[in-house]
């Protein structure tokens, strides 16, 4: 049984729609989400705009806008994270260094350790995985910073808006409607209904993160699907703050995931200092994970309880707790061209996330960067931004550049890991070794809810929580400070009626205890909705369902993931 | 008409909240917001310009620079102009110095209707608005379920313990509103959009003519010793249902002098 | 010492919450007295000597029967200046908070609110006031006198001493301000027992109750305790109980003397609307239930047998 069998009611073509905005708001360049991508290309274009009067003049009032549909930037940002700074730099050179940024210091020194119940073996640091050089950080800091730096440079910020739709008239993208608020739990306008606008832009990009809502339905409508499909793990972290400060990064793989192949348990868990009196725990699995009594909330939990990592919390206290999905499929999942017309797709909604050295966030920079570079090129006199193929140097400049190479040479190695931890670690090993010659070709890959499910007894080993070390979901949304009306629509869709397998699948999956099993009948359960409780980490859409965006504003307010 | 709105920007409600060991007081450092309740008295100070075809709605707050943030969410809602006070020597004040500073901000503006939300969730004082009302030399109506402005007279419906009173006073008048009294609305894309355009002015307490020594903890007068974990609820009494439950539960509270 | 107590009237009758401050600045010791201002309250007046009071100074006037704070602002201010107390101590309440916070503006006085206690400490006072969500205990002082204090409501239980007061007329003089807010009309609610928000004792269900029916047994109870029903948001999402119940995180938060949690879970969306409720007492079937870590008394069983004879028991005792 695969939860592929029971898909949602969702069809990528509802969100593709004309402008029908008496009216509408005009600006230059849109882009669609407050992350690093996202404004490291309102930055990029400030910069270039800077000095070309005449092309910002053709812009309009409102040049660049950003629009998030969290409370405000770094609101809904969750990493790690082992930043390397070198797009960073590259973006500000001249106008700030490192030491401006939000960081909490560089890495001091790393340790991988293999874990079983009760031991750490420690192993040499792969070489993908080295961090000399690189900056730990909280990325909702970052992306708070990045805003702060984008404003000053004159980019328009919009937080509390949710791009709903792409609108497209004669194949070429126009801009977004965002989405309503205040709308009833049965869709009804309610009290202080505020409705959508029409966003129209000279150029769109689309820099959503993780599942990007619009960028899915973009990837579908222009054909775009890459060669594989893209798939995603799920991190669940928290944030301490400890007695003993931390002074490495530490990474584990090995339990509490199992190495077997028919598991698919792929990921690891990570341990970041942040600063003298803070670090943040994390634990990372691919969703093409197959046991349907597989949390990761709860391994999370079960992680803590391990002597290694249970005692660089002792006499600790968690103050934070968030969740979000990373794309895995890396080089072969990129989509097919990563523009269309009118539009160019940036950062972790492109899938630029090089799994085996843990890094995404300084790509997603540098994509803003080109695909800024880019777009600043087609509006020159003589070139139409809109036009089909104008920002295919974009693309160009992706593939050819450093985002292209470093993706390129670690194309297979997530892929190999479906084969069980140890084939998987001596083809990684190989393909490292080689520069990603071994193994040769494409390994095909599949999609996460393409993957047969399985029963094992795992939930019975999850710790029953102590409010101490361990914590429950509820207690974590609460944490998250979680803000979703409790009347607001449902903007999950999933099909309710499934067989119990893939309920329970999905029930033990979400890491906000959203999913409940309720009443059975003919071999299948009715699943309840708490959409409320939601941190929008995007895991369902990979399992079977489709997340939308919800009402801006709502969702997790993350301020030290 | 002028209406000021006292807002205030607190901590965003999902940051973990903690007070300080050093200063005793809350930890302002995380991320802060418009306090929810004061979107209620922003909201209905933009209906009664609404409704009057014509006023100024201008937020009046006390606070450090970053303040400001939590106003333009207001501003984004519709208010027009934004007033901080923000100065080093106003940290730690207490009611008697941020009501005498908070006066002399409005005696400056000259409003003829001060607004206030139902109270503010760091401190969950519901207190403010009276010492700024006998600092102004004003009329009072607070807990304001509804509001009517018209004929230079306000009329609310004010909710009690008991019901409701129905008062009226003359402006200028000093108002507190309660959060039953409006749904505040969502900005719209435009306002968010306007919103970093609007007049933001910030003064310092040399702006206002206030000492530093009447502000602050220097102007304070009262003050904060130690923290302390709370008395903890003690041990829970468990009992298993084997027929008796319901009489236990009686014979526990009657005990306890609860029935 | 001197201490000031104000001592809130409704109808003919000072207010419970005033009785216990009384009571409590009693035992601080010292020179107590009371205030009472109003119109027609000298009988109410004379009562507080049962409770500590040596003197109880009556402000009656016809321009004092509204029961609005500014008014009262300039009585006790006066009071005070005269008299010289130390310390002016209020049961909170909508009018008290009020008259407090104008007062300490009027004085230049520093005033203490929400607290729960306060304690002599040589020539100091100390109060005790819970913050964040009761998650920790301030102590918290006065750098001068007079001292303001606003008690929250049912700090303390209201001890006759069986003594008498000297009563004293005090003379109301105006400020021209303070009289302009007018009380043009009462509504006074006729209800079915108490609001969630000022109930002593709350009924409260949720989803172990097993059917929306369920509530009309905790209505029963809640009238058999003179108490209210409140719910959790689960329930309210399913419609088996009304919005303006619902307790927790996206609720109302509540501080009853009792609350009873039927068929309630205890998951911390919940959880921080009731917590800082006098006693707590939980029946759940899941003996896993969180509520069991932080209740008072835990009772493992069903809702639906336990409730109806607790129902009946209470109403046996008349």
């Amino acid at each position: 049984m695969r939860p592929s069998e029971y898909p949602p009611p969702f069809d990528p073509e509802e969100v593709i729609a004309a402008p029908s905005d008496p009216e509408p708001i005009e600006v230059g360049v849109l882009i669609v989400g407050a992350g690093p991508a996202g404004l490291a290309c309102a930055i990029r274009l400030q910069q270039l705009l800077e000095n070309a009067p005449g092309i910002a003049e053709t812009l309009g009032d409102v040049p660049v806008a950003v629009i998030d549909k969290g409370s405000k930037p770094g609101a809904h940002l969750l990493s790690g994270a082992v930043v390397n700074p070198v797009s960073l730099r590259r973006l500000f050179e001249g106008r700030r260094r490192v030491a401006d940024m939000p960081f909490f210091g560089s890495v001091e020194g790393e340790s991988v350790y293999y874990l079983t119940r009760k031991h750490a073996s420690w192993i040499p640091t792969p070489p993908t995985m080295r961090n000399h050089g690189n900056f730990v950080g909280s990325l909702s800091q970052l992306g708070r910073w990045l805003a702060e730096q984008a404003e000053e440079a004159g980019v328009t910020i919009l937080p509390e808006t949710s791009g709903e739709r792409l609108l497209v008239t004669d194949g070429r993208v126009r801009g977004v409607r965002t989405g309503d608020r205040g709308l009833g739990k049965d869709g009804e306008p309610g009290a202080r209904h505020e409705p959508g606008s029409d966003l129209v832009a000279r150029a769109t990009v689309l820099a959503e993160g993780t599942q990007g809502h619009l960028t899915g339905a973009a990837i579908s409508h222009f054909g775009l699907e890459g060669e594989n499909p893209q798939v995603w793990a799920l991190g669940v972290k928290e944030v301490w703050r400890v007695a003993k400060p931390l002074d490495r990064v530490i990474h584990t793989m090995g339990w509490p995931l199992r190495g077997a192949a028919k598991y698919r348990e792929f990921g690891g868990s990570f341990v970041y200092p942040m600063g003298e009196d803070m670090l943040t725990v994390g634990m990372v699995v691919g969703l093409d994970y197959r046991d349907v009594e597989l949390s990761v909330h709860d391994l999370l939990q079960e992680l803590k309880t391990h002597p290694k990592i249970e005692k660089l919390l002792r006499d600790g206290e968690r103050i934070a707790w968030g969740a979000k999905t990373i794309p895995e499929g890396g080089w072969y999942a990129l989509p097919r061209e990563l523009h269309a017309p009118g539009l160019a797709l940036v950062g972790d909604a492109a899938g630029t996330v090089n799994v085996p050295a843990l890094k995404g966030i300084h790509y997603g920079v540098e994509s803003g960067i080109l695909a800024a570079e880019a777009i600043f090129a087609a509006l020159q006199p003589g070139e139409v931004v809109w036009r089909p193929g104008a920002l295919a140097p974009y693309d160009e400049a992706v593939r050819k550049g450093m985002i292209g190479k470093d993706l390129y040479r670690v194309r297979n190695m997530r892929q190999v890991f479906g084969k069980g931890f140890v084939m998987g670690s001596a083809l990684a090993g190989a393909a490292t070794v080689s520069g990603g010659r071994i193994p040769g070709g494409r390994y095909a890959g599949e999609r996460d809810a393409d993957q047969e499910l399985l029963r094992s007894d795992r939930a019975k080993s999850y710790p029953v929580p102590d409010g101490k070390l361990t914590f429950d979901k509820l207690s974590s949304v609460y944490l998250s400070g979680n803000k979703t009306r409790d009347d607001a629509p449902n903007h999950i869709r999933i099909e309710t009626r499934v067989p119990r397998e893939v309920a329970e699948l999905w029930v033990r999956m979400c890491p906000a205890q959203v999913y409940e099993v309720s009443t059975e009948d003919a071999g299948k359960v009715q699943v309840v909705v708490t959409p409320s409780n939601c941190v929008q980490c995007g895991a369902i859409t990979a399992k079977g369902g489709r997340l939308t965006p919800p009402e801006g504003g709502a969702g997790p307010e993350y301020t030290l993931t | 008409m002028k209406i000021a709105v006292c807002v205030k920007q607190v901590p965003e409600a999902g940051a973990a909240k903690r007070i300080d060991p050093q200063t005793k007081r809350l930890d302002r450092g995380g991320e802060a917001g418009l306090n929810a309740f004061d979107a209620n008295a922003v909201e209905e100070a933009l209906r009664i310009r609404e409704s009057s075809g014509e006023g100024e709605v201008v937020l009046v707050s006390m606070g450090p620079s970053r303040a400001l943030e939590a106003m333009r969410k207001a501003l984004a809602m519709g208010a027009d102009r934004a007033l901080l006070l923000s100065d080093d020597a106003l940290e730690g004040s207490d009611l008697v110095a941020t009501s005498r500073v908070l006066a002399a901000a409005l005696e400056r503006e000259q409003p003829d209707l001060v607004l206030f939300g139902q109270q503010a969730s760091d401190s969950d004082g519901a207190v403010l608005w009276a010492a700024v009302a006998e600092r102004l030399r004003r009329p009072l109506v607070s807990q304001a379920a509804e509001l009517e402005v018209g004929d230079g007279k306000v009329r609310a419906k004010r909710q009690t313990e008991f019901g409701y009173d129905r008062i009226e006073a003359p402006l200028p008048a000093v108002v507190a509103v309660s959060d039953a009294i409006n749904e505040p609305r969502y900005p719209s894309l435009k306002g968010i959009m306007g919103a970093k355009s609007k007049p933001q002015e910030t003064l310092s307490l040399g702006d206002l003519g206030v000492d530093a020594g009447q502000a602050g903890e220097a102007g304070s007068q009262t003050e904060v010793y130690e923290l302390s974990p709370p008395p903890s609820r003690g041990e829970t009494v468990r009992i298993e249902d084997d027929g008796s439950a319901a009489q236990k539960i009686v014979d526990y509270l009657a005990e306890r002098k609860l029935i | 010492m001197t201490t000031l107590v104000f001592l809130e009237h409704h109808g003919d009758e000072i207010v419970k919450n005033s009785l216990g401050v009384l009571s409590k600045a009693a035992s601080l010791g010292g020179d107590v007295a009371g205030v009472v201002v109003g119109s027609g309250v000298r009988d109410a007046a004379a009562r507080a000597g049962e409770y500590g009071a040596s003197r109880v100074f009556v402000a009656d006037d016809p321009s004092l029967e509204a029961p609005l704070p500014q008014p009262r602002v300039d009585v006790l201010a006066s009071l005070v200046r005269d008299q010289g107390f130390d310390n002016v101590l209020f049961g909170q309440s909508i009018l008290a908070a009020d008259l407090a916070s104008g007062l300490a503006a009027r004085l230049e006085a520093g005033l203490n609110w929400d607290l729960t206690d306060v304690t002599a400490d040589g020539d100091r006072l100390v109060g005790k006031r819970p913050a964040l969500a009761d998650s920790v205990l301030v102590d918290v002082g006065w750098k001068s006198t007079p001292r303001l204090a606003l008690f929250r409501s049912g700090s303390f239980e209201a001890a006759p001493t069986g003594g008498s007061a000297e009563l004293l007329d005090t003379p109301v003089q105006l400020e021209d301000f303070s009289s302009r807010s007018l009380l043009v009309g009462q509504d006074q609610e006729a209800r079915s027992g108490p609001s969630i928000e000022d109930a002593d004792v709350i009924v409260a269900g949720g989803r172990g109750l097993g059917k929306p029916e369920g509530f009309g047994m905790l209505e029963e109870l809640a009238k058999a305790l003179h108490g209210a029903v409140a719910a959790t948001r689960a329930v309210v999402d399913a419609g088996w109980y009304p919005y303006a119940s619902q307790v927790g995180q996206t609720g109302k938060s509540v501080a009853p003397k009792l609350y009873i949690a039927c068929g309630i879970s205890g998951a911390i969306q919940h959880k921080v609307g009731m917590q800082s409720s006098g006693t707590i007492v939980a029946i759940n079937k899941d003996a896993n239930a969180p509520i069991f870590e932080f209740c008072d008394l835990g009772v493992v069983g069903d809702v639906n047998e336990i409730v109806p004879k607790l129902t009946e028991l209470v109403r046996s005792r008349g």
